[in-house]
């Protein structure tokens, strides 16, 4: 029988020992339907999951967090919008459970009010690309409000234009003192110039890898991950539709139903409406280079990683990753 | 419940998890019922879900979902589906 100790080592075993009973049941929520910037390519705004009103009164988000944690989530994932627009929206999170805010870092978290909570702040690139996609440079704002800030990471989502360009912005969080984790843009809107070629992938495959490399104290991520978004494979499976983790409890009507998220939803701001996976509904699966599915997809995949140590080793620095990312370990 | 009750019933338990996981390299009869199946084996809760699903229909218990974190071995399990049987009974 292959076990996992009959695969590692003492220290891979270790390592392991720390992230195996992590049960991490996060969902996503909405926490307001407006922001104070309007990308191009924001999957929010261009599949008008906007237009679905949101709940005003902070009682009834009170309410509806702790049903959330009646069903059992142990994590919340709180987007947008922009969050930091509805703070005691936040609060209300932040004070019953575990809790990540995605923000653009326009407006800073008062670290008195949210002491330790994670934040993760949006890039999209360099000034140039940042000011072609969003409108303005946001890291000019951003990192004067969180530099040195422990409890923060860049969410560097990674386009084509900048390829090869990826350390620039890399050494500028490094200089503040702050961590980086990479995700690659979907370009829901086709912004032109925007789309993927296979050989940028297969570079910045390597580039990414090498900034691992060249700066661990500030790069949060793994090689295995960076091979699976870019290849968009994992153990010779194509990731798509039929592999996803991060659909939806309410809309997974799959068959057969592939290993996922368990309890995961995403909700609206609304409190009522659920949307169909961790990004938008009109994303095509087939071309989706989400982050953060890509991550869950390895994790819920965890005995397919048994097969040989090397699957598992590659396992497990996923694993540290995510875990790292929610601060469950220290970085 | 004599031992040898219970050794089947541990012995039924392992080869539903083997069945139901499609676990390798293994049989009922070389199952390590003492194995911890969240650590040793890579066994989540999905994966839990599919067995005890199994397991209620063959017993005909039910389990508390809240019971699942201490269902770490074979043993562990045929104790607590011995245990729902008595409750019931
Ligand atoms: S900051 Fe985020 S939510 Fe706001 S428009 Fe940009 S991508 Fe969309
Ligand atoms: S768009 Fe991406 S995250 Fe959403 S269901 Fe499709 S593959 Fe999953």
């Amino acid at each position: 029988m292959i076990t996992v100790r009959s695969l590692l080592d003492d220290a891979w075993y270790q390592r392991y020992e720390k992230i195996c009973n992590l049960n991490i049941r996060s969902s996503i929520y909405d926490v307001t339907n407006a922001c104070n910037l309007r990308c191009q390519g924001c999957f929010f705004f261009s599949s008008d999951e906007h237009l679905t009103g949101e709940a005003k009164d902070v009682h009834d988000w009170e309410a509806f967090i702790d049903a959330e944690m009646q069903r059992g989530v142990n994590l919340a994932i709180l987007i947008g919008g922009e969050p930091t627009l509805h703070m005691d929206r936040v609060e209300a999170f932040f004070k019953r459970l575990p809790t990540f805010c995605a923000s653009n870092g326009l407006v800073k978290v008062p670290r008195d009010r949210f002491p330790k909570m994670m934040v993760g702040i949006s890039l999209w690139g360099d000034a140039e690309t940042e000011k072609a996609l969003r409108g303005r440079d946001t890291f000019a704002i951003s990192s004067k409000n969180y530099a040195g800030d422990a409890y923060t990471y860049y969410l560097y989502t990674i386009t084509s234009q900048q390829v090869g360009r990826v350390e620039t912005m890399v050494r500028r969080i490094r200089d503040i003192g702050v961590k980086v984790h990479f995700q690659l843009l979907s370009n829901d809107e086709g912004a032109e110039g925007f789309a993927w070629k296979p050989e940028q992938l297969a570079e910045l495959r390597s580039e990414m890898d090498e900034l691992l490399d060249r700066y661990p104290e500030t790069v949060i991520s793994s090689r295995y991950y960076h091979q699976v978004l870019t290849t968009g494979t994992m153990l010779g499976r194509p990731f798509g539709w039929q592999e996803c983790p991060s659909v939806s409890e309410t809309h997974d009507t799959r068959v057969p139903q592939p290993r996922r998220l368990i309890r995961f939803i995403r909700w609206s701001a609304n409190l009522k409406t659920t949307h169909r996976c961790c990004t938008s509904a009109t994303r095509d699966c087939s071309t989706c280079k989400d982050g953060a599915a890509h991550m869950s997809w390895i994790m819920v995949n965890k005995r397919a990683h048994m097969r040989t140590t090397q699957d598992l080793e590659n396992w497990i620095e996923v694993y540290e990753m995510f875990a790292k990312l929610y601060r469950f370990i220290p970085w | 419940m004599s031992q040898t009750q219970n050794g089947s019933m541990e012995r039924r338990i392992a080869e539903i998890l083997i069945q139901e996981l499609k676990l390798e390299n293994v049989t009922p009869d070389t199952f390590d019922v003492t194995t911890d199946l969240v650590k040793e084996l890579g066994i989540d809760s999905m994966d839990l879900t599919t067995v005890v699903l199994v397991l209620q229909g063959e017993y005909k218990v039910k389990f508390d979902e809240d019971s699942y974190p201490s269902l770490t071995t074979v043993r562990a399990i045929a104790a607590q589906v011995k245990q729902l049987q008595g409750a019931a009974g």
